[in-house]
C-alpha cells in the first residue's frame, strides 16, 4: 500500500479532523494532537505500520514538533512521518504511543528529558540521560549551553545531599 | 530461657541491588538496578546517561564535516558504519550523487566494521559467561588487522573520520587491496576456527540455551532491530529491505535463527560474519575506477527541509533525522540510536532468570554504551 492510499484512509477514517500532508523528501502526515493514539492504532492495525523506528521532537520557534517514523516490515517502503505541533510552548503535552509500541518507551523519556514535553499515560515518565532536578531542557532552542564560570556550573548541579 | 518466643515467619524479601555504574559486565558506564528474589531476577531497570555527551546539541553548533568526528564517537566499536548513516542522510537531504567508487569503497568499510563489531559481540559473551579474556582475545588479534586496512586507508585506527557527505575523504592508497585481500583471507579461517572451538563447547551450551527467549512480536513492537531481531526469526535487514548505497548488486542472505534466545543471538552474529565477508570479496572485485568525491559536496549547505535516513549498522537500525534551515550547521539532528532502543525488551527477557544470566543476557545484546547515552 503505498503512503497516498495511508492517507486517504485515515481521512476516510478521521473526516475534519484537519488531517493534511507535508511536502518534503520523506511522506510526512500532520495530525491534530487529540489524534495521535488512534491514528497510530489504526496504522499499527489496520495499515501494516508495526515498527516504529524514531520518535524525537524539533523546537520551532512557534511550536514543538513531534515526528514518528513507521515502518511496515512485511512491506518495505520508504519511512512515513508523522508529525503532531504542540503550540503551546509553555506546557507541552501529548499523549503517549506505549499503549500501540513499546519501542516508544525509552524514546519519550528521552524527549521528555531533554524537550520537557509532557506524555500523557507514560508508564514511566522520568528523566533519562540527565538526572533529576537538571534544570532546563538542554535541546530547547533557549536553553544556554555555554557556561563560562564555576558559579554558574555548580548552579546547575543538585545539593550536595542529593548526590 | 527461650531465645525464640514465637515462631518466625520463612517468606522472603526481595533485595534491589546496583550493578554498575562500574561494573566489568557493562564495558562502560551503565547501570542496571536489580530488583532479586533470592538469585532470581524480578525486575530489572537500566539506568543510563553517565556517558551522555550532548552530541545532538553539539551538531547543531558545527558544520555538517565537522559532524563526522562526532559521530565517530557514537558507537566506538563501529565508527565507519555512523559515519556512513550519517552521510546518508545528509545525502538525502542535499540531494548529493555518491561516485559509484565512492559506494563501493563505503560498502567494503562498512561490511569489515560490521564483521569488527560482531566479533568483539561474540568475544565479550565469553568474557560474560566467565571464560574470561582468552576467546575475547581470540578475537581481539583478529580486529586489530582490520584495523591496520583502516589505518592504512583512513589514518586512524578506530575514529577513522572518512566518510564525507558526498563521497570519502580520499582514495585508497597504493598497495592497500594487497593487505586488504591477505587480511579478509585470514578471516575465513578465523571464522572457522572460533565457531569450532566455541559454539558446541558443553558449558556454553547450558548456559545460554533457553536463556533470554526474545519472542518475534515482542521484538518488533519494541522496535528492536539487527542481528538481536533476525534472531527472533524476522528477516528483516534494511540492507534488503531498503536498499540503500550499492547493496542491490551483491548475492548475500539474510540468515535468521527460529528462537530468539542467547545460544540464537551468538550463532547469528557468527552467521552474519560470513556473509558480510562474502560482501566484501564480491564489492573488492568488482571495485570500480573513478572518483570519490561529489563535486557539489564543497561548502555544503542543504536546502530547507527534512530527511530521515537509515542504515544497517552492526548493532541495527541507525537512523539520522536531520532537519535543515538552509544553513552550514543543521537546525536538528537526531540520532536514533539502536543500542539505547534494543534495550527497551531487557526487561521481558531477564525476569525468571538468575542474576548471573542478567549479565549474559545484557551481553547478547551487544549495547555499546556510548551509543546508548550519545
Amino acid at each position: 500500500m503505498s503512503h497516498q492510499a495511508t492517507l486517504d484512509t485515515l481521512l476516510t477514517r478521521f473526516p475534519e479532523a484537519g488531517i493534511e500532508r507535508q511536502e518534503g523528501l520523506d511522506f510526512t502526515i500532520v495530525l491534530p494532537s487529540s489524534l495521535i493514539v488512534d491514528a497510530c492504532r489504526t496504522l499499527r492495525d489496520d495499515l501494516g505500520f508495526d515498527f516504529l523506528s524514531n520518535l524525537t521532537a524539533v523546537d520551532r520557534p512557534d511550536a514543538f514538533e513531534v515526528v514518528y517514523h513507521l515502518y511496515s516490515l512485511s512491506n518495505p517502503a520508504p519511512p512515513l512521518a508523522l508529525k503532531v505541533r504542540l503550540a503551546d510552548k509553555a506546557d507541552p503535552r501529548l499523549a503517549s504511543v506505549t499503549s500501540v509500541w513499546e519501542g516508544a518507551n525509552l524514546q519519550e523519556r528521552e524527549v521528555y528529558d531533554l524537550f520537557g514535553i509532557v506524555f500523557e499515560g507514560h508508564p514511566k515518565l522520568e528523566r533519562i540521560l540527565l538526572w533529576e532536578g537538571f534544570p532546563g531542557h538542554p535541546l530547547r532552542k533557549d536553553f544556554i549551553n555555554r557556561i563560562y564560570s564555576f558559579e554558574e556550573m555548580r548552579a546547575t548541579l543538585p545539593p550536595e545531599t542529593e548526590r | 530461657m527461650a531465645f525464640i518466643s514465637e515462631p518466625r515467619s520463612l517468606d522472603t524479601e526481595t533485595v534491589t541491588i546496583n550493578l554498575g555504574p562500574h561494573h566489568p559486565s557493562t564495558h562502560g558506564i551503565f547501570r542496571l538496578l536489580a530488583t532479586l528474589d533470592g538469585e532470581t531476577v524480578v525486575d530489572v531497570q537500566p539506568k543510563m546517561g553517565y556517558l551522555h555527551r550532548g552530541i545532538e546539541k553539539i551538531m547543531e553548533q558545527r558544520t555538517y564535516i565537522q559532524s563526522i568526528p562526532l559521530v565517530d564517537r557514537l558507537d566506538y566499536v563501529c565508527p565507519l558504519t555512523n559515519e556512513h548513516a550519517f552521510c546518508h542522510a545528509v545525502e538525502k537531504l542535499a540531494g548529493l550523487q555518491v561516485p559509484e567508487r565512492a559506494e563501493y569503497i563505503r560498502v567494503i568499510m562498512a561490511e569489515l566494521t560490521r564483521i569488527m563489531s560482531h566479533m568483539l559481540a561474540v568475544g565479550f559473551l565469553w568474557n560474560e559467561l566467565g571464560a574470561t579474556f582468552t576467546p575475547m582475545i581470540y578475537a581481539y588479534r583478529q580486529r586489530e588487522f582490520i584495523f591496520d586496512i583502516f589505518e592504512m586507508a583512513t589514518g586512524a585506527r578506530m575514529f577513522t573520520n572518512y566518510m564525507r557527505p558526498g563521497g570519502v575523504a580520499v582514495d585508497l592508497p597504493e598497495g592497500w587491496m594487497d593487505l586488504a585481500v591477505k587480511v579478509t583471507d585470514n578471516l575465513e579461517r578465523f571464522f572457522d576456527e572460533f565457531e569450532t572451538l566455541t559454539a558446541e563447547n558443553e558449558i556454553f551450551l547450558a548456559r545460554t540455551i533457553d536463556i533470554g527467549v526474545l519472542p518475534a512480536d515482542l521484538a518488533i513492537n519494541c522496535s528492536l532491530s539487527g542481528p538481536v531481531l533476525r534472531a527472533s526469526g524476522v528477516p528483516y535487514d534494511v540492507r534488503v529491505a531498503e536498499p540503500y548505497s550499492v547493496y542491490d548488486r551483491f548475492q548475500w542472505e539474510v540468515p535468521t535463527r527460529p528462537h530468539g534466545d542467547t545460544y540464537d543471538r551468538y550463532l547469528q552474529y557468527l552467521a552474519e560474519m560470513r556473509q558480510s565477508l562474502s560482501i566484501v570479496r564480491q564489492a573488492m572485485a568488482a571495485l570500480p575506477d573513478g572518483p570519490v568525491m561529489d563535486e557539489k559536496a564543497r561548502r555544503l549547505r542543504p536546502p530547507k527541509g527534512e530527511a530521515y535516513a537509515r542504515i544497517e549498522s552492526p548493532k541495527g537500525d541507525l537512523g539520522f533525522f536531520i532537519v535543515s534551515e538552509g544553513g552550514a550547521e543543521p537546525y536538528r539532528c537526531r540520532v536514533r540510536s539502536t543500542a539505547q532502543i534494543n534495550l527497551t525488551a531487557l526487561r521481558q527477557m531477564v525476569i525468571g532468570h538468575t542474576l548471573q544470566d542478567l549479565v549474559v543476557i545484557f551481553g547478547s545484546l551487544n549495547c555499546t554504551v556510548a551509543d546508548i547515552d550519545r
